[in-house]
This record gives C-alpha cells, sequence and structure tokens, in this order.
C-alpha cells in the first residue's frame, strides 16, 4: 500500500466508479459467500429496523401455561422459562445488539482513528503518546480489561458500548497511523499545504477520505467482534439487564437448561448471535478484496 | 541471549507500569464515593468519613497511587466484601485451575490447527484448504460461550459421555494432593488414575471449548507462513536437490515457519485468557474468572480488580517468554539483541 492516488477530478471519478463496480461484481462472481454474506447484513438490517413491529408476540409478555415449550408452529423457536415467545425476542434484540456494536465501533472509528491520523500524520510526541496509550490497552487481555472497566464505571449499556470502544482503540491507531503515514508527503498533501491549508484541514479533508475504504474493511471487521464482546459482557451479567432481550443475556438464561435438555432457549440466539458475527466478518473480507487485492488470503 | 532477555525485560517495566496505573485508575472511578461504597448501605456520615480517612481517600491523587503501589508491592490486593477473605490468597487459590484450563485448551487447538495449517498450504486449493477456511472463519464467530453449551448438550445430554458440567472434579473423587496445582499432573505424580481419569474427563469439554475458539488465528496464521515459506527460494533448493517432501516441508519449510505462529501467540493469548472467563461461567469451572463474575454480580469491586491485575500481569509474562522463545527458535534474533 504505497500508492499516492492524486486528487481525482470529476471525470476521471465516473470511469472510476465504473471500474469499482465492474471490481466488485468480478469479486462476487469470484467469490460468491461475500453476496451471501451481504444478503445476511441486509437481512440484518431489516430485523433491526422493523424488528419489534412485525414480530407475532410481544417479546416480553409471558404466559406462564405456555412455559419451556419446544419450537412449534405457534412458537417458531419454542418459548422460554417465562412462556415469552423466542422468536420475537431473537428478532427484536437484533436492534439493540446492532445499536451496540454500530455505536462502539463508531466511537473508536472517532477515537482511533483520528488519533492513528495524528500520529501518523504528525509523527514526533504525538505519535509517541498516542502509541504509548495503544500499547497500555494492548498490555492486557482485551475481554478482561472491558470487564474491568464496565465493573468501574458502572453496569450500563453506555459504559458497554464504551469498554468495546477502548478494547478496539490500539486496532484502528494501527490501521490509520500506518496509512496516513505513507501519505503525509504524497503529492495531493503538498498540493494542499501550498494552497495554503492548515495543517487540521490536511487531515480532515484530504487524508481523512483517502483512507475511508481501509477504514471501512476495519470497521467491518470489528463489527463482529464488537458484537461477540458486547454478548460475552451480557452472558456474565453485565450492561443489559433482564427482561431486556439480547442475544448475550438470552443465552444465559438458557444456559442451566441445557443440562436438562431445553436446547431452543440458549440455542436460537446463540445462532443469532453466530450468524451475525459471522456475516461482518466475511463482509469484511470481501471488501477487504474489494478495497486492496493485495491482502487476500 | 541473556542480553536479549534482559533488553527485554528492561521493556516489560513500562507496560507494567502502565497497567498498574489503569487499575488504579479503574478504581478511583467507581461511581459515586468510594468511600460510602466500602462503608456498605447501613454507615452513616460519621462512618463515611472514617472509612475515607482510613482507606486515605481524603489525600490527594498522587498520595493514593503511592499508598496503591506499596499495598502491591507487599502483595495486598484488599479483601473481598462478600467473603471478607483477603483476595491474593483466594486468587492464589484458583488460579492453578485457570492455568490448567486454559493450557489444556492451548494445546488441543495448537495439536488440531498446526497440522490442518500446515495440510492446507500443501495441498493449497484442495478440500483440506477449504475446511481450514471454514474453520478458520468459522471458530473466529463462534460465541466461546455458545461453543461450551452446545458441546454440553452433545456431550452430556444426548450421548451422555461427559460428566456434568460442574467443577475440575467428580464429587465422588477426592482431588489429588496438591503439588503443582494442576490436577493431571499432580494425579499422574501421585499415581491416582482414578482421580486422573475423573479431572481429564471433567477438563475434555472446557478445554475442547477453548481450543476450538483459539483454533482460527493458529490455523490461519500456520497457512499463511508456510505458503510464503513454500515459495521461497531455498525451498526451491531443496526440492531440485531430489530431498524427498517429507524433508523439506517438515524440515525445511515449517521450520522457518513456526516465527510467525509462535508470534501469533501472543494475541492467541489475548483472546484464550478473556474466552476463559466465559467457559468456567458456563462449566462452573472454579478458576479465578468464575470468583471474578460472582464478585462482580454482587458488586464487590476488589475481587475484580485482583483479577484484572492478575490476568494482565500473567499476559505481560506470557508476551516475554513468548519473545525469549522466539530468540531461542531464531538465532538471526539473538543475534541482534
Amino acid at each position: 500500500m504505497t500508492d499516492t492516488t492524486l486528487p481525482t477530478a470529476p471525470p476521471a471519478a465516473k470511469v472510476e466508479s465504473n471500474s469499482i463496480f465492474r471490481h466488485a461484481r468480478y469479486v462476487i462472481a469470484e467469490n460468491p459467500v461475500t453476496g451471501l454474506a451481504f444478503a445476511l447484513f441486509m437481512l440484518i438490517a431489516l430485523a433491526a429496523l422493523l424488528g419489534p413491529y412485525i414480530v407475532p408476540h410481544d417479546p416480553l409478555a409471558s404466559d406462564t401455561a405456555a412455559t419451556l415449550h419446544p419450537p412449534s408452529f405457534k412458537h417458531w423457536f419454542g418459548t422460554d422459562q417465562l412462556g415469552r415467545d423466542i422468536f420475537s425476542r431473537v428478532v427484536v434484540a437484533t436492534r439493540l445488539d446492532f445499536i451496540i456494536a454500530l455505536a462502539s465501533v463508531a466511537l473508536v472509528f472517532a477515537m482511533g482513528g483520528l488519533a492513528g491520523i495524528a500520529a501518523g500524520f504528525f509523527g514526533g510526541w504525538t505519535d509517541r503518546i498516542v502509541g504509548r496509550i495503544s500499547d497500555t490497552i494492548m498490555a492486557f487481555p482485551l475481554f478482561v480489561l472491558a470487564m474491568g472497566i464496565v465493573a468501574a464505571l458502572g453496569n450500563t449499556v453506555t459504559n458497554i458500548v464504551l469498554a468495546t470502544a477502548i478494547i478496539n482503540f490500539p486496532l484502528y491507531v494501527r490501521v490509520a497511523r500506518a496509512e496516513a503515514n505513507v501519505r503525509r508527503d504524497a503529492g495531493f498533501v503538498q498540493a494542499a499545504r501550498l494552497s495554503g491549508n492548515g495543517d487540521f484541514r490536511i487531515l480532515l479533508a484530504h487524508i481523512l477520505p483517502n483512507i475511508m475504504p481501509i477504514m471501512m474493511v476495519q470497521i467491518s471487521l470489528t463489527m463482529g467482534y464488537a458484537i461477540l464482546n458486547a454478548a460475552g459482557l451480557s452472558f456474565i451479567g453485565l450492561g443489559v439487564r433482564p427482561p431486556t432481550p439480547e442475544w448475550g443475556i438470552m443465552v444465559a438464561e438458557g444456559a442451566g437448561n441445557i443440562i436438562s435438555g431445553e436446547w431452543w432457549i440458549a440455542l436460537f440466539p446463540g445462532a443469532a448471535l453466530m450468524i451475525a458475527v459471522f456475516c461482518f466478518n466475511l463482509l469484511g473480507d470481501g471488501l477487504r478484496d474489494l478495497v486492496d487485492p493485495q491482502r487476500r488470503t | 541471549m541473556l542480553s536479549l532477555i534482559s533488553k527485554r525485560l528492561l521493556l516489560v517495566i513500562p507496560n507494567l507500569i502502565g497497567v498498574v496505573i489503569i487499575t488504579f485508575l479503574l478504581t478511583r472511578a467507581l461511581p459515586g464515593d468510594p468511600a460510602a461504597y466500602f462503608a456498605g448501605p447501613a454507615a452513616d456520615k460519621q462512618a463515611i468519613e472514617q472509612i475515607r480517612v482510613k482507606l486515605g481517600l481524603d489525600k490527594p491523587l498522587i498520595v493514593q497511587f503511592g499508598r496503591y503501589v506499596a499495598d502491591l508491592a507487599s502483595g495486598d490486593l484488599g479483601n473481598s466484601l462478600t467473603t471478607g477473605q483477603p483476595v491474593v490468597t483466594e486468587i492464589k487459590n484458583r488460579l492453578p485451575a485457570s492455568a490448567e484450563l486454559t493450557l489444556f485448551g492451548l494445546i488441543i487447538s495448537i495439536v488440531i490447527a498446526v497440522p490442518l495449517g500446515i495440510l492446507a498450504a500443501v495441498k493449497q486449493g484442495s478440500w483440506v484448504d477449504h475446511t481450514c477456511r471454514v474453520v478458520a472463519t468459522a471458530g473466529v464467530s463462534l460465541p466461546v460461550f455458545f461453543t461450551g453449551l452446545l458441546l454440553v448438550y452433545v456431550f452430556y445430554f444426548l450421548l451422555g459421555w461427559s460428566p456434568a458440567p460442574l467443577g475440575r472434579i467428580d464429587v465422588f473423587f477426592s482431588p489429588p494432593t496438591q503439588i503443582t496445582g494442576f490436577y493431571l499432573i499432580d494425579s499422574v505424580l501421585t499415581g491416582n488414575l482414578g482421580s486422573f481419569r475423573a479431572a481429564l474427563s471433567q477438563l475434555l469439554l472446557p478445554g475442547l471449548t477453548l481450543g476450538i475458539f483459539s483454533l482460527a488465528p493458529i490455523a490461519r496464521m500456520t497457512r499463511a507462513s508456510m505458503l510464503a515459506v513454500l515459495a521461497s527460494d531455498f525451498v526451491r533448493t531443496a526440492r531440485a536437490s531430489g530431498l524427498d517432501s517429507r524433508t523439506v516441508i517438515l524440515t525445511y519449510a515449517f521450520r522457518n515457519a513456526m516465527l510467525p505462529v509462535v508470534t501469533t501467540l501472543g494475541m492467541v493469548f489475548s483472546f484464550l485468557l478473556g474466552a476463559n472467563v466465559l467457559v468456567e461461567k458456563v462449566f462452573a469451572w472454579p478458576g479465578i474468572g468464575s470468583y471474578a463474575v460472582e464478585a462482580l454480580i454482587s458488586s464487590d469491586f476488589a475481587p475484580v480488580q485482583g483479577f484484572v491485575l492478575t490476568m494482565a500481569v500473567l499476559y505481560v509474562v506470557l508476551n516475554l517468554i513468548i519473545d525469549i522463545l522466539y530468540g531461542v527458535i531464531d538465532p538471526r534474533v539473538r543475534l541482534e539483541g
């Protein structure tokens, strides 16, 4: 990745976007799994958007006459200890899980992405301070640090988002720093400086847009990790409180019933979790093939 | 070699300082007034004030930090609010359980992932390669607590091969005499075969869960690094000289390909130590992870903090060992050091 792309003029941009579409078609044809991942992503987004309006039952309504029913035509995924419909709960939970992941990724993109660009662009002390903060975070096993942060700051969903953002910080810094560093003396940066732009304007208006494609790959790859992390935290009882439907806490609620054979309580939310993470990982890989074909594995 | 180790040890110091500062900040970031928190809900104003002075919370932050470091240096991590026991002894008693589980999981995943990665690289594009790719992607997507529950359902409930997922050893067996704290090793050392079998059968499922979880990065890295090495000149020379493919792959390529894999182990340990907490909760494993989770639920902060600190120090030490191992394997690193 040592390209020093010149800012493209409007007519050239049209040609380029055309070739990006062609390249995208080629990548999807080459690897149909990416297409599948994209379809899954649409499904998840749809469930997150419309979930509460389309589910057949109230996700919070308990029905003591129908507790622990296995999956049937009436309750597609069965019912839990309180007789709540698991299908409705799994679908409604999509929104919360999606929002937690999205918020934490947006937050870490703002913190880590900007810190990384600044470190790569300015070098010197900025680089050293940002590097030291990243190293300190990396000195912890990440999930353990997230536990510590949520335990200290208070057991809320906001703090889950914050903790997930903090443990992803070093990853974003590393990518943004490397990408900004190779561009700090690129022709378009020098041209921008000669036209009288200040450092911050160059950073935000010239370098940031150029490294966005790589950052998008990073965002997609860390979305899956963010979902896993948040679900893991709520599995051990942090953040989301019952009876709120959320995948991690639903698996935890079904954990005790596994040994007595009621598999459906934990299986369906766990499978939803797995599919969501799988989807984001595949999507990230596909996006990387699109943006940076050389790094394909 | 010695200079490499001492140089690396110097690098550990800023990391440890960072860890101590963060854990200190985490205690002071407790929501609300820490003194009121430690005094308990029934305390009146005077009692809270007493606790504040006793804990040194009325002093400036830097003095508090000094006290904190002094406490750490004397091995004092505070007492648990619920049990009243010192956190250090509890962690010391539970650490072997966690360590045995983590290492067992790591061994399982290395035994599966390394041959899988090598085969995938040697037979690139074959079904082994595709299996490797699917396993690698699925492995990172599976929530570790979910894998654990699935294994419990299949091997305990459906097949009945595995004992109930409750702790390190069946209640009908007495744990082996403590030597290392690792039940498997201790029962072999004392020649107690019954205990060995009982401990192994309890360890198998949680170990497998952790193994599946850490499989992906190791297999992926082995494959990528084997591919790079297999394409290099010295492998071509070895092939051209008529060495059989077994020698070329295992002696020439594999040894060189191991280096990046050893480096990945650092990241794998970060995952493993975190996943350990979740697996311990699923299998009611009496390790430090479940200790921290129990404390978290009852808002007992000292054990959580002790746990985070222990894990971080362990992780820093593990990374140090990995770096030294790197020097042992690769003479070039030693020369630079």
